[in-house]
C-alpha cells in the first residue's frame, strides 16, 4: 500500500511544520515578558550590559523592594484594587438592572434608549475627555479616585448593558410567569430568578470591566496629578522618566502589576473567550 | 403576549440613565458646543462663538495633516498584520489536536496585559543602544543590519517598532474569534474536499475564507476602529515626536486640548473622531445584521 504509507508521511510532515510554526510564534510571543521578568532581576548596572542576558547574572529583588517599600507603590496598587473593586461592582450591579428591562419588558422608549446605548457603544471614550475634564473639576473630583470610577462605571455601561441584554433575552418565560403568578414582585424576579440564572454572563461583564479599570491610563493620568492618588498604570508610567528610566523598576512594578490579570485570565478562560467573541470586546 | 401587561420598572433603568447622561451623552454635546467656541477653561465668560473656524482650521494645519496620515498608515498596518497573522494562527490550530489551549492561552497573553506595560517594555526592546535587545539581535546574532538602528529617533524606524508592537499586541485577539468562527465549519466539508483532492492551499480559499467572510470583514472594521484610537503607545513611547513627526490623531487632540489648552480646536479634533468612527461603525452594523441573518 505505497500510497498509504506515503500519505501518512505527508501527514505527520505536515503536523511537524504546523508545530514548528506554533513555535515560533510562541517564541516571539513570549520572549518580550521573558526579557522583561530577566530585567526585572537585574542590578542597575547590568540593565544595559552587553550582551543582553536572560538570566541576569547576580540576580537581585531589590527593584522589587523598592518597588513595595519607597516610591509609593503600595499606594497606587490600593488605589487600583479600590477603583476596579468599585467600577466592577457598579458595573455589574447598573448594568444588569438595566438589561433587566430591556430584556424583559415592552415599553415607549425602549427603541429609542436602545439605540443610544448603540451609539455610546461607538462613542471612543477619548473623544469626550475634555467635557469630562471640566465637569470633573467642576465637581471638585479632580485628584479624587471617585472622579476616576464615576467615569470608569459609564465607560463600561453600553457594551454591557448591550451583552446582558442579549443573554437576558434567552431566559424562558415560564420561568418568570409562574414567579408572578406566586405574587413575586419585579424586585423579587430580578434578584432571585434572573440574577441567579445569569450568573456567567454577569461573571463576563465583572471579568471585563475590572480589567477594564486596573489597565486604563488616559483619563486617571488626566484627572490624577498627585502622587499618592495614582493608580498601577499611571504610577508605572511615571517610573519612566523623560531622561533617565530606572528599567529595574519600571518592569518589577510592571510584573507586580500584570500577574494577577494573567492568573484571572489562565483561571478564568472560558469567560474571557464567551466574552470576547459575544461581544467582540476589544481588548 | 402576556409581558404587555406586566408594569414596567422605569426605576431600574434610573441609575444607568443617570450615568449615561452625566458621563457619556451630556459630554458628548459638550464636545460638538466647545468645538464652535474660542473656549476659555479658567474663565468662561471669556469663551467666544468663532463658528466652524475650528473645524476649518484642520485643513491648514500641517501637523493634523501628517496625524491623519500617520494615523491611517498605522490602521492599514497594524489591521492588515493582525489579520494575517491572527487568520493563520487561527487556521493551524484550528487542525492540532493537543495544546490547543496552551497556545491559545499563549497568543492571548499579550491581549491581557495593559497598554502601558507593553509600550514601556517595546520601548525598552527598541532601545537605541547597541545592548537593546532588538539591536544586538540584528546586529550580533543575525548580522543584517551594521550598527545599532537608533529606532525611536527616526519617524521610520519609529513607526516600524509602533507597528509591530500594535500587530504583537492584537494577534491574540484576531485568533480568537477566528477560532470561534472556525467551529462552526461543518467537518464534512473539510472531509468532502478532501476526498476529492483538494490540497490545503484550495481548501482554505474555497471553503473557509468564502464561509467566514462575514466575521473576516466584521473584524477587520472593529480592528480599523481599534487602530485609528492608538494612543497609549503613541504618548509613552514617542511621545509624537521627533517634532510632530508620529503624532496621530488623537495623540495631537490630547496635546492640543492639555498641553496648549486649545479647548476649542481640540473639541474640533474630537468631533472629527467621532464622526469617522460612526461612519466606520455603520459599515460594521450593516455586516452584522447580515451575519445574524
Amino acid at each position: 500500500m505505497h500510497n498509504t504509507t506515503s500519505f501518512r508521511r505527508n501527514n505527520l510532515l505536515k503536523k511537524i511544520l504546523l508545530y514548528l510554526a506554533l513555535l515560533v510564534g510562541t517564541f516571539f510571543t513570549i520572549t518580550p515578558f521573558l526579557y522583561m521578568l530577566a530585567t526585572s532581576f537585574k542590578k542597575d548596572i547590568f540593565i544595559f550590559e552587553f550582551p543582553p542576558k536572560f538570566i541576569p547574572q547576580d540576580p537581585t529583588i531589590q527593584n522589587y523592594l523598592t518597588a513595595i517599600t519607597t516610591r509609593q507603590f503600595g499606594n497606587y496598587f490600593f488605589n487600583s484594587v479600590l477603583v476596579t473593586l468599585a467600577t466592577t461592582m457598579s458595573v455589574v450591579i447598573i448594568s444588569s438592572m438595566m438589561a433587566f428591562v430591556f430584556a424583559r419588558f415592552r415599553f415607549r422608549s425602549k427603541r429609542v434608549l436602545t439605540n443610544l446605548i448603540r451609539i455610546l457603544m461607538m462613542l471612543p471614550s477619548m473623544t469626550i475627555i475634555i467635557p469630562q475634564f471640566i465637569l470633573a473639576s467642576k465637581l471638585n473630583l479632580l485628584n479624587s479616585l471617585s472622579g476616576v470610577i464615576l467615569v470608569y462605571i459609564a465607560q463600561n455601561l453600553p457594551l454591557n448593558i448591550f451583552l446582558l441584554t442579549g443573554f437576558l433575552e434567552q431566559i424562558p418565560d415560564e420561568i418568570e410567569e409562574a414567579a408572578r403568578i406566586d405574587g413575586a414582585s419585579n424586585w423579587d424576579i430580578y434578584l432571585k430568578i434572573i440574577l441567579p440564572l445569569s450568573t456567567p454572563a454577569l461573571a463576563t461583564t465583572a471579568i471585563f470591566s475590572a480589567l477594564g479599570a486596573w489597565d486604563e491610563y488616559v483619563w486617571a493620568m488626566t484627572i490624577l496629578n498627585i502622587s499618592e492618588k495614582r493608580t498601577l498604570p499611571v504610577g508605572i508610567a511615571s517610573f519612566h522618566g523623560q531622561f533617565a528610566t530606572d528599567w529595574g523598576l519600571v518592569f518589577a512594578a510592571s510584573i507586580i502589576a500584570i500577574t494577577p490579570i494573567i492568573l484571572l485570565y489562565i483561571f478564568l478562560q472560558k469567560y474571557f473567550v464567551k466574552g470576547i467573541t459575544a461581544g467582540s470586546i476589544k481588548g | 403576549m402576556k409581558t404587555k401587561k406586566r408594569q414596567t420598572p422605569y426605576l431600574f433603568l434610573l441609575p444607568g440613565i443617570i450615568f449615561l447622561s452625566v458621563w457619556l451623552i451630556y459630554p458628548m454635546l459638550k464636545t460638538l458646543q466647545i468645538s464652535f467656541y474660542d473656549w476659555n477653561f479658567i474663565d468662561a465668560s471669556k469663551n467666544v462663538f468663532i463658528g466652524i473656524q475650528n473645524y476649518a482650521r484642520t485643513f491648514h494645519d500641517e501637523i493634523f495633516l501628517l496625524s491623519v496620515r500617520n494615523t491611517l498608515l498605522y490602521s492599514v498596518v497594524t489591521v492588515s498584520g493582525q489579520l494575517l497573522l491572527g487568520f493563520a494562527t487561527a487556521i493551524i490550530i484550528d487542525q492540532i489536536r493537543f495544546g490547543k489551549i496552551f497556545f491559545r492561552t499563549v497568543y492571548y497573553l499579550p491581549v491581557v496585559t495593559s497598554w502601558v506595560v507593553c509600550s514601556l517594555l517595546f520601548k525598552f526592546l527598541f532601545n537605541s543602544s547597541a545592548a537593546g535587545l532588538i539591536n544586538y539581535v540584528l546586529v550580533d546574532i543575525l548580522h543584517v543590519v551594521e550598527n545599532a538602528v537608533p529606532w525611536l529617533n527616526e519617524p521610520q524606524t519609529a513607526f516600524l517598532a509602533l507597528f509591530i508592537l500594535g500587530i504583537w499586541k492584537g494577534v491574540g485577539w484576531t485568533m480568537v474569534i477566528f477560532l470561534a468562527a472556525l467551529q462552526s465549519i461543518p467537518v464534512e466539508l473539510y472531509d468532502a474536499a478532501q476526498m476529492d483532492g483538494a490540497n490545503a492551499w484550495q481548501i482554505v480559499t474555497h471553503i473557509t475564507i468564502p464561509i467566514l467572510a462575514p466575521t473576516i470583514i466584521l473584524v477587520t472594521i472593529m480592528l480599523t476602529i481599534g487602530a485609528f484610537q492608538t494612543y497609549i503607545p503613541i504618548n509613552l513611547i514617542t511621545n509624537g515626536g521627533p517634532v510632530h513627526r508620529t503624532e496621530v490623531i488623537l495623540s495631537y487632540m490630547y496635546d492640543q486640548a492639555f498641553t496648549n489648552h486649545n479647548f476649542g480646536y481640540a473639541s474640533a479634533l474630537s468631533f472629527v473622531m467621532i464622526v469617522i468612527v460612526f461612519i466606520i461603525s455603520q459599515f460594521q452594523l450593516k455586516f452584522s445584521d447580515i451575519k445574524s441573518k
